[in-house]
């Protein structure tokens, strides 16, 4: 067995197979997380939420996959359509694409690169074009006005998350996500992790994660007050069943972000637990938690407010970071807090 | 023909295909996509090179922030384009020139880079072992150890070149209201509201 791993074939299968494991683990907390946003939120509003298909409802998720690809597939007039198809394709492989860098335990990762935090950057920068052409190929004004808004939310707030990134970056020395959750393992558990050194910027960063995801309080691409369903609207059946696949696995993959960068991804909070997949599934599913409270509690801006918190509040602000974080790392303030090369972490 | 050849040849026919959509596409919108699908394959013989940090900047900055206004204007154009197909045929000419210019440019540029001595030196210089450092601390090290001046004035152009775009096109309209965000927060409600009490019937008079 082992000798037929080493050869060409054999790695060609493993790979295929170690895809498929996160291909699947994927999706699968994708559709108990679709039901526990909706179980979040009708706790807050004070509703059942789904209760009916399964035990407490567990299944509704399968039932709304199923209704949606049994629909007929309508296109409208007008429509470009290999952009109009290529848009929800697009934004679901993109989505799904950038969990191949993302490690789930010491080792556990699909591709082991130098720049992989720069790939996932890369690849949520790319997720805008499943908005932008969807509601261009949609020949719908509605459609048109979302896509146009969430380009320029999309791009305005990337700048800042990069910004948050370089810091991170600065205080690891590599932008690989291995060294970057072990610089975070000190021996002090939870206090070692990253969210301390880089507190003002855990916010920053989870609020422009809501902003990249088009998540509430920042929807305004699908404000359905304005929009009705902004670039969606001219979509039904299995194309919009993957537009909000890729949506909800865009969100999981920034909850996933989040741990890695500041939570220590699969490091235990105690120390002397032991260390694992638990954890590092644990924090996700916490952040997710959050997304889903936010969207429960805080009331949609209004788009020019958005645009000047991205612009006038969270650029400069996460850029003097980046000035404030290399001045503290080259001077190694406090024994290399904010340096873990320095103190060999 | 290993792996990797085939792959470079994939991106290869990728790249000059699309490129070459990018020109015949009738729709502008199909030419920037096609674009994009260039810059994409551009990038994974980048990675093929092994400089995965200049791929992925190539993706982030032209894929993820330049085309995308690139698209943003592209989609806004409302443009004949059937009519602007009948111009091609005039412009081809001239166009050709520029195109045998740009070539015989790139053939000078690699003839000296390929022969003089200086380029040589150059060249032979800033390679690390790949053994003791990847290439992002090399670049790194070239861009803002070796040539940190050089770098500082290009950001100086830059700097000049927004200021000037941000003086051609700021004007002070007088005529649209504008929000002050801190002055609307620092607002005393008890001032900006008045509670008058009516009686039934009667009004305010």
């Amino acid at each position: 067995m082992n000798a037929f791993l080493e050869t060409g074939l054999g790695i060609t299968v493993l790979i295929a197979a170690q895809s498929l494991l996160v291909v699947a683990f994927v999706m699968i907390s994708l559709v108990f997380l679709v039901y526990a946003d909706r179980k979040v939120w009708a706790a807050v509003q004070m509703r059942r939420g789904p209760n009916v298909v399964g035990p407490w409802g567990l299944l509704q998720t399968f039932a709304d996959a199923l209704k949606f690809v049994v629909k007929e597939v309508v296109i409208p007039a007008g429509v470009d359509r290999p952009v109009y198809f290529l848009a929800p394709l697009l934004s679901f492989i993109l989505a799904m694409l950038a969990w191949a860098v993302i490690p789930f335990n010491d080792g556990w990762v699909l591709a082991d690169i130098n720049v992989a935090i720069l790939f996932v950057f890369a690849i949520t920068s790319l997720e805008v074009y499943g908005v932008i052409m969807g509601g261009w190929a949609s020949n719908s004004k509605y459609a048109f006005l979302g896509s146009l808004r969430s380009a320029a939310q999309m791009v305005s707030y990337e700048v800042s998350l990069g910004l948050i990134i370089i810091g991170v970056i600065i205080s690891t020395g590599s932008m690989n996500f291995g060294n970057i959750v072990a610089a975070q393992d000190t021996g002090w558990g939870a206090l070692g992790w990253y969210w301390l050194p880089h507190l003002p910027m855990v916010v920053l960063f989870f609020v422009s994660c809501l902003a990249e995801t088009n998540r509430p309080p920042f929807d305004l691409p699908e404000a359905e007050s304005e929009l009705v369903a902004g670039f969606m609207v001219e979509y039904g059946s299995t194309p919009y069943l993957l537009f909000m696949a890729g949506e909800y696995i865009a969100i999981f993959l920034m909850c996933a972000l989040i741990s890695l960068l500041f939570f220590g991804g699969w490091l235990s909070p105690i120390p002397g637990l032991p260390d694992g997949f638990h954890w590092m599934f644990l924090k996700m599913a916490f952040f997710f938690f959050l997304f889903a409270m936010v969207k429960a509690i805080v009331p949609r801006y209004r788009y020019d407010q958005l645009m000047r918190i991205g612009w006038k509040v969270f650029l400069p602000l996460s850029l003097g970071w980046v000035v404030v974080v290399a001045f503290l790392a080259k001077f190694e303030v406090l024994g290399g807090f904010w340096a873990r090369w320095a103190i060999g972490g | 023909m290993g792996i990797a050849d085939i792959t470079f040849y994939a991106f290869a026919v990728t790249l000059l295909g699309a490129g070459f959509l990018v020109t015949i596409a009738r729709n502008p919108v199909h030419s920037v996509l096609w674009l994009i699908l260039s810059f994409i394959s551009a990038a994974g013989m980048f990675v093929l090179l092994g400089a995965e940090f200049i791929a992925m900047l190539l993706i982030i900055v032209y894929v993820g922030a330049v085309a995308v206004l690139f698209l943003f204007v592209v989609m806004m154009l409302d443009i004949d384009f059937a009519a602007l197909r009948g111009e091609m045929a005039r412009y081809f000419p001239i166009a050709s020139i520029v195109g045998i210019v740009l070539l015989m440019q790139m053939a000078l540029l690699f003839g000296s880079w390929q022969e003089a001595e200086a380029a040589r030196e150059l060249r032979q210089a800033p390679t690390p072992d790949l053994a003791e450092m990847h290439n992002t601390k090399a670049l790194g090290m070239i861009i803002y150890d070796q040539y940190f001046l050089l770098f500082q004035v290009a950001g100086l152009i830059l700097l000049v070149a927004m200021i000037g775009a941000i003086v051609l096109t700021l004007r002070h309209r007088k005529d649209v209201k504008r929000q002050d965000v801190v002055a609307q927060m620092h607002r005393d409600p008890a001032k900006a509201m008045e509670l008058k009490d009516v009686k039934p019937g009667q009004g305010l008079g």
